[in-house]
């Protein structure tokens, strides 16, 4: 049960090559999100409305991009499709099936805005955390996590101990971890977030190689409008509380590393980022987060 | 100052009080409180920190030794008092007998018979009874605090339930505790095995040492943050998953210090129930003799006392042991081949 669980349910196009955003020709998207609400109660009795009416569809291989001011319940939507949290409202569906069934079947791999490692595990028993737990023998759970830290460019630090490692360094590690059941589904809140402007620059650009050579589909939580432009197929842009998705801007860069199937290929990360189409996505996702409301 | 039947489980005989050598013994007992506030140290200690350590220790005991015998050269010979309460020990030889005087008498015989153990022999084989009798009470009490705190961080309302309970068990007088607990193990019978003295003396110590290690342990457990119970629940881990993977080795760095307390609190737990229940063989007993000749010359109450705290000292010591077995891997790479050193903290 190593990488695909016990997820045989009909979704053949699994991680093929196919990735093509488009609309409705895609068998079953990787994410559903239909009519989704979500109520915290307040200690009080009041209570906080989250997240309103989303509706969300993510297909197959695609890299969507969630945007919107602090607080308008990104990482709520994040948990949800996780299900680390049950909606109040609405559905959820994972590769067609109900979100707690994808959790179960280890369709998703998550890595969280803090990297989140045990510090009494060196860097490589971390990534084999995942592993350990579903039963893979040490023997592959030792050469997985050695191609996972090579991967995120770690592999001198296997034997380390979390704390010997810069935040950047920690951060990259819990990609590897979310990496290590070859999720077909990559969730990320705000991995980048603690990082100055050229680590981050430098992860953008690895997390579009990691993509592109393992054909994830992947949800992005940021605050950084060209983070999400140079990385995403589409940028949701999020209205304040009650979270709401106000506009789905389509970013179509020429030459950007993509999915696999893309053209484009390796392009220079640079190149990308100083084309014009670049730079009018970039105002487009910002007009449409003004748009949005008081940010 | 010299009776030597305590009044309660935290407090020893009262010399303690005036600073005397069973300090290493008590001294547990009031850190009690500290087994919550304990942070978490992973840190390895390389040897020479280790050396250094020792050498503080010694230095410590040379500078007790030092102010005791000061307190003898200048301290008032009928006591100091305070609106007519005794605060100060008479600095008389048998109130406060010289450090040296207490050495010595541990190499006069005990009774003046041929053939008669010497007291040092007498206080040695006190300990080792007292430490085995305090040993099997600290692994049953260590395991029942250990269970009690899974339990209590497996379901919410046993934590509501029982943690009440456990606080205020602590509460009961020992010195009450142990003659009914000698009491009822007198008529207990456990299919072929005969219920003896020493159980009930183990049983009480037990009693007190569960107690640290219940705390401290359901902390630990509780520990790991909403981020970690997360992580696991994204695998889909199980409960016991969870418990295995996150909450024990979380708890680890708690447990430490909770052992500590509890392995302190087992020797005055055996030594004390001794003393109430009349058990012998013991130091307990051996503080009851000594004390009745303790009117004319103390030194051989304090012989005792150094063997309750010479105990403590073992058990601590037995403690680092375990310290070191749970946190082997940790300083030493994963146990893989090549040793990496700790950068800060
Ligand atoms: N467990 C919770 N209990 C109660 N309210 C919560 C809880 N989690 C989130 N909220 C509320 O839901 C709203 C959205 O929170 P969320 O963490 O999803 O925001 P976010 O968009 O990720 O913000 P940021 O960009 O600052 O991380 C906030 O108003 C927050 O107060
Ligand atoms: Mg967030």
């Amino acid at each position: 049960m190593t990488s695909t669980g016990p997820a045989t349910a009909p979704a053949p196009q699994a991680g093929a090559a196919e990735a093509a955003p488009a609309a409705g020709a895609a068998p079953v998207p990787a994410v559903e999100v239909r009519g989704l609400d979500k109520v915290f109660p307040v200690s009080g009795g009041g209570q906080t409305v989250a997240l309103s009416g989303i509706d969300l569809t993510v297909a197959p291989g695609e890299f969507v991009s969630l945007i919107g001011p602090s607080g308008c319940g990104k990482s709520t939507l994040l948990r949800l499709v996780a299900d680390l949290l049950e909606p109040s409202a609405g559905e959820v569906r994972v590769f067609g099936k109900p979100a707690g069934e994808a959790r179960r079947g280890q369709d998703y791999g998550i890595a969280f805005q803090q990297a989140g490692l045990l510090e009494w595990r060196t860097v490589a028993g971390n990534v084999e955390l995942p592993l350990q737990v579903h039963g893979v023998r040490k023997k592959e759970r030792r050469a997985r996590a050695r191609d996972l830290l090579a991967l995120v460019g770690l592999a001198d630090f296997a034997d380390h101990w979390p704390a010997q490692l810069s935040g950047g360094m920690q951060q990259r590690v819990a990609i590897a971890r979310a990496l290590a059941e070859r999720p077909r589904l990559l969730l990320l809140d705000e991995p980048f977030g603690a990082l100055d402007e050229m680590t981050r620059e430098r992860m953008q650009a690895e997390l579009a190689r990691i993509r592109h050579e393992t054909a994830t589909t992947v949800i992005l939580v940021t605050h950084s409008i060209p983070e999400a432009v140079f990385l995403s197929d589409r940028v949701a842009v999020m209205s304040p509380r009650p979270g709401r998705i106000t506009r789905i801007v389509d970013i179509d860069l020429p030459n950007r590393v993509g999915a696999p199937g893309e053209s484009g290929g390796l392009a220079d990360a640079d190149d990308v980022r100083e084309q014009s189409a670049f730079f009018a996505a970039v105002t487009a996702v910002r007009e449409a987060l003004r748009a949005g409301g008081p940010a | 100052m010299t009776r030597a039947t305590p009044t309660s489980p935290t407090t020893g005989p009262d010399i303690v009080a005036s600073g005397g050598p069973a300090s290493a013994a008590t001294g547990g007992a009031s850190a009690r409180h500290d087994v919550a506030a304990a942070a978490p140290a992973w840190a390895g200690s390389p040897w020479r920190e280790r050396l250094r350590r020792v050498l503080l220790a010694v230095a410590a005991l040379v500078l007790l030794c030092a102010v005791w015998e000061l307190y003898r050269a200048v301290g008032p010979t009928d006591g100091g008092r305070l609106f007519g309460v005794p605060v100060l020990p008479r600095a008389t030889d048998t109130a406060m007998p010289h450090t040296w005087d207490i050495v010595a008498q541990l190499g006069e015989k005990e009774v003046r018979t041929a053939g008669s153990d010497t007291v040092g022999v007498a206080v040695a084989k006190a300990m080792w009874f007292s430490l085995r009798v305090a040993f099997a009470g600290l692994v049953v009490g260590v395991v029942v605090g250990v269970l009690l705190a899974v339990a209590m961080a497996r379901l919410r309302i046993v934590e509501r339930g029982l943690l009440p309970y456990v606080i205020a068990s602590q509460t009961v007088p020992l010195v009450a505790l142990a003659p009914l607990v000698a009491g009822w193990g007198g008529k207990l019978q456990l299919g072929s095995l005969e219920w003896e003295r020493w159980m009930s003396v183990s049983m009480i110590a037990a009693y007190l040492a569960f107690f640290p290690v219940a705390v401290g342990m359901l902390r630990g457990l509780q520990s790991p943050g909403p981020n970690a119970v997360e992580l696991m629940r994204s695998y889909a881990a199980s409960w016991w998953q969870t418990l295995l993977r996150l909450r024990l080795p979380a708890s680890v760095p708690f447990l430490l210090p909770a052992l500590r307390l509890a392995a302190a609190s087992a020797v005055i737990g055996a030594i004390v129930a001794e003393i109430s229940t009349g058990t012998r063989g013991g130091i307990g007993r051996l503080i009851i003799d000594y004390s009745q000749s303790a009117s004319s010359d103390a030194s051989r109450l304090y012989d005792a006392v150094l063997g309750a705290a010479v105990a403590g000292l073992l058990f601590a010591g037995l403690i680092s042991l375990v310290e070191l077995a749970l946190t082997w891997r940790r300083r030493h790479g994963g146990g893989r081949a090549r040793p990496i050193r700790k950068v800060g903290t």
